[in-house]
């Protein structure tokens, strides 16, 4: 069946899912549901202890079997050491048929691929998938699809009860022996842990597990105790040099810093640019650039953001120390200045992930932005947006918060240089829709910027702007004027992947990819 | 002629000509001209690869019109004449002869050009020349080497190598390159030609960045060479004339019309004394305001 981005998705797939085609960003609008509840143990004798002494051992207490969904919390980013820990001591038990359900995955989780291989697990739920695991789903390892979920989606999926955790492993820095736990403090600090709280509210059991145990009570939590089952003390549940590094130099790269001027020009130039906007931008070179940009204009016009939202990194935090954010709402923290700054800033808090961006509750924060600043691996002549997939055919990103932010802000803006190496960003079509055209707004490359013609509105706010605007067919005609019109990338028959919209239908699959041949 | 004798080139930007990550679409920076080396950014036994590279850059993209000057090696060395050959089949615009000590080394150049302008088929006159001083014998021959052949635009000072050759060293206050810089710029005007100043190379320091620009403009170079694109913006910046400039050349531009066709030869415009000698001078500021773009009059 096509869906309302153009997009075939197989009547298997529709059936083995039960899920429904992609209708439009704000199709399900106004739409009522009863919220998915937990099976919960009352601790009710104060005698009982949480504390248990191994994974292996609160698998047990978890009544661990063959095919139960496992959730984890990715806040310990290339640095988590939870997701193999736990994933060891299952696999030594030969429980089979496991679903990992977490709220992304990386490089530092190539060692469960041999699980993949072996039948351990068979799902993997999550908002993006890089290195060897997304070999693995891409080459047909995975016994079941792969579900790729947007932050906001993933709580969505939770709270409706398109998924339902059987147990929760949440990575905590610092925990008390009834669990509240926390991201600031100890050996593994994190900032927030914001992705971790729809697990610890939704899950049947919730595992707290930490290298830092603190006295009772550890407040003020970011998970109470409420939600929690047990607790496990470990050696590490991290390396905090991956988990966290110092600010990242701000970029040099002429493109970037060009492209960011663009953004930040674009940004100045609309109707919301003024006291109090919301905004929200991204950690690539580009999207750092335009925030220092544009901290520097707002200075001189006296202009003070309201609101800046979601991953948080360093240059968001100077704004706020010097009085140019009023507030920073956080569900992530990129490096060691945001890790300090939410510890240390009345003005900088935490909230959940479904705050965040949750399409289906009575509101998120994402619907009260003007901006965001987003990147994109591609972009297409109609505005979507291909974040997950790539030039090989191999799922190696995350959805994150694009779509979330993108269906959510007022102005959404896309930075990407027109060519990725030889491979054109702005293409005809992208190999994977993961955010849809009508929800992208402005494309800004080092070749020009496209408005999408959606917005007239925006057209005519700039039409006496002096910037190089050109259409996004043109910036398509140069792309392939300079690198040529790539062959599609060739898949093979079986869907692998799906790449689910936020709102739970399908936006896009993902086929196994087929080894090129030459003719 | 040739228009681009005498054409703006406020910035020319080096790249290296066998990167291709760095000449695929360098005029997304807007420089003036770019200067693509075969020389010191090339390793010696990389100039074949490096030749290759430069062919398909030339015949393949299209620089949408920013000038695209080669640096060829030195003509003491065995690749000279095959950088030309390369240049003159890519069709480049201009050569950039380095460590250019005299006129016969102009000559030499340009009579290796017609043999290759022959072999390929284009037209005498169409590819020009530039000579980079980087000898003390260069800066003292600067005058013969600007006035030895028509298809010459203009000389460059290599700092680097001159102040070697002084026997100091590039100090960063220019004290070293004073000399040179006005020999050139004395010698290149008397001939008709244009002069362009050495690289800056410290690219944490963008103050001392402009201030050589804005030093160097004062001098009456026509324009800086580039290392990284980062220096452009500052280079036109410093080269796009101020609004009072503006007005006041084009103020002067139409009543020195008006007043010569009237028979009137000095008359004062805002107070300043003015007669036809001003008159280039407006016209040039004219061109270098429409050439930033910042021009909105009818001249």
């Amino acid at each position: 069946m096509i869906n309302a981005v153009g997009r075939d998705i197989p009547e298997k797939v529709l059936q083995d899912t039960g899920m429904q085609v992609f209708q439009g960003a704000y199709a399900r609008h106004n739409q009522t549901y009863k919220k998915a509840a937990p099976t919960v143990r009352g601790i009710v004798d104060p005698k009982e202890s949480k504390m248990v002494d191994s994974i292996a051992e609160v698998l047990k207490k978890c009544g661990i079997k063959d095919g139960m969904t496992i959730s984890f919390h990715h806040h310990f980013r290339e640095g988590d050491y939870v997701v193999n820990m736990v994933m060891e001591e299952i696999h030594k038990m030969g429980i089979k048929d496991i679903t990992i359900c977490a709220s992304s995955l990386g490089k530092a989780h190539n060692p469960i691929v041999p699980m993949i291989e072996d039948g351990t697990i068979v799902g993997i739920q999550s908002s993006g998938v890089r290195g060897k695991i997304g070999e693995a789903i891409s080459t047909g390892k995975l016994k079941g699809y792969a579900i790729m979920r947007s932050h906001g989606g993933r709580v969505r999926a939770i709270e409706e009860g398109d998924v339902h955790i059987d147990i929760a492993f949440i990575g905590a820095p610092t925990c008390d022996c009834y669990g509240n736990m926390r991201a600031v403090g100890g050996k593994s600090d994190c900032g927030v842990l914001s992705y971790a709280v729809a697990d610890a509210m939704y899950a049947d059991k919730v595992v707290a597990i930490t290298d830092t145990l603190v006295p009772y009570p550890n407040l003020p939590a970011s998970i109470s105790q409420v939600y929690v089952d047990y607790v496990v003390k470990v050696d590490e549940i991290g390396n905090p040099a991956k988990i966290a590094t110092g600010a990242a130099k701000p970029t040099t790269d002429v493109r970037k810093i060009m492209m960011a001027e663009y953004c930040t020009q674009f940004v100045i130039n609309t109707p919301y640019f003024k006291d109090g906007f919301t905004y929200q931008t991204g950690v690539g070179g580009a999207s750092i650039a335009s925030t220092i940009s544009l901290g520097k204009i707002m200075k001189e016009r006296g202009i003070k953001m309201g609101l800046g939202l979601g991953g948080i990194a360093g240059p968001m935090c100077k704004l706020l120390e010097e009085g140019l954010i009023e507030k920073l709402v956080d569900t992530q923290d990129f490096d060691l200045t945001a890790i300090e700054s939410v510890a240390k800033n009345p003005n900088h808090y935490e909230i959940t992930a479904s705050e965040y961006a949750n399409p289906m509750n009575k509101g998120a924060y994402v619907n009260q932005l003007d901006f965001v600043i987003l990147a994109s691996l591609e972009v297409d002549v109609n505005f979507n947006c291909n974040v997950v997939v790539d030039s090989n055919g191999m799922i190696t990103g995350a959805q994150g918060g694009h779509p979330d932010t993108a269906a959510g802000a007022k102005c959404t803006i896309v930075i990407a240089p027109l060519l990725q190496g030889r491979t054109p960003a702005i293409c005809t079509n992208v190999t994977t829709v993961t955010t849809p055209g009508e929800t992208v707004d402005v494309v800004i490359t080092d070749y020009g910027i496209a408005i999408n013609p959606r917005r007239q509105d925006l057209i005519e706010a700039m039409k006496d702007v002096k910037l190089p605007f050109k259409t996004i067919e043109e910036l398509r005609d140069i792309a392939y004027s300079i690198v040529g019109e790539p062959d599609p990338v060739e898949f093979g028959d079986r869907v692998v992947g799906i790449i689910e919209g936020r709102d739970g239908t399908i936006m896009d699959v993902v086929r196994e990819i087929k080894p090129y041949e030459f003719d | 002629m040739n228009p681009n004798l005498t054409r703006l080139r406020r910035s020319m930007m080096f790249l290296n000509a066998q990167k291709p990550s760095l000449i695929k679409d360098p005029y997304i920076y807007k420089p003036d001209s770019i200067m693509l080396d075969l020389e010191d950014a090339v390793a010696e036994n990389q100039k074949d690869a490096a030749r290759y590279s430069l062919y398909h850059a030339l015949k393949e993209i299209d620089y949408r019109g920013v000038e695209r000057v080669v640096r060829i090696n030195g003509l003491e060395t065995p690749h000279w004449k095959e950088d030309i050959r390369v240049c003159v089949a890519g069709r480049c615009d201009s050569i950039r002869i380095s460590k250019t000590e005299s006129a016969a080394d102009v000559l030499a150049v340009e009579a290796e050009m017609k043999k290759a302008e022959e072999e390929f088929g284009v037209e005498h006159g169409s590819i020009l020349i530039m000579a980079a001083l980087e000898s003390c014998k260069g800066v003292m021959n600067a005058y013969e080497i600007c006035t030895a052949s028509p298809l010459l635009f203009g000389c460059a000072l290599s700092g680097g190598d001159y102040t070697k050759d002084l026997q100091t060293k590039i100090t960063g206050t220019g004290v070293e390159l004073m000399g040179a810089r006005q020999s050139m710029i004395i010698a290149a005007r008397a001939a008709g030609k244009q002069c362009f100043d050495t690289v800056f190379t410290n690219l944490d320091d963008m103050e001392g960045f402009r201030k050589e620009v804005e030093m160097i403009k004062m001098m009456g170079f026509d324009g800086k060479s580039i290392v990284n694109p980062r220096q452009i913006a500052v280079t036109h910046e410093v080269f796009t004339p101020t609004e009072k400039e503006i007005i006041f050349a084009e103020k002067v531009v139409k009543e020195v019309d008006d007043k010569k066709a009237k028979g009137i030869g000095v008359f004062t415009v805002d107070g300043k004394m003015i007669d036809i000698a001003f008159y280039p001078g407006a016209k040039r500021t004219i061109e270098m305001a429409k050439a930033a773009g910042v021009y909105e009059g009818d001249l």
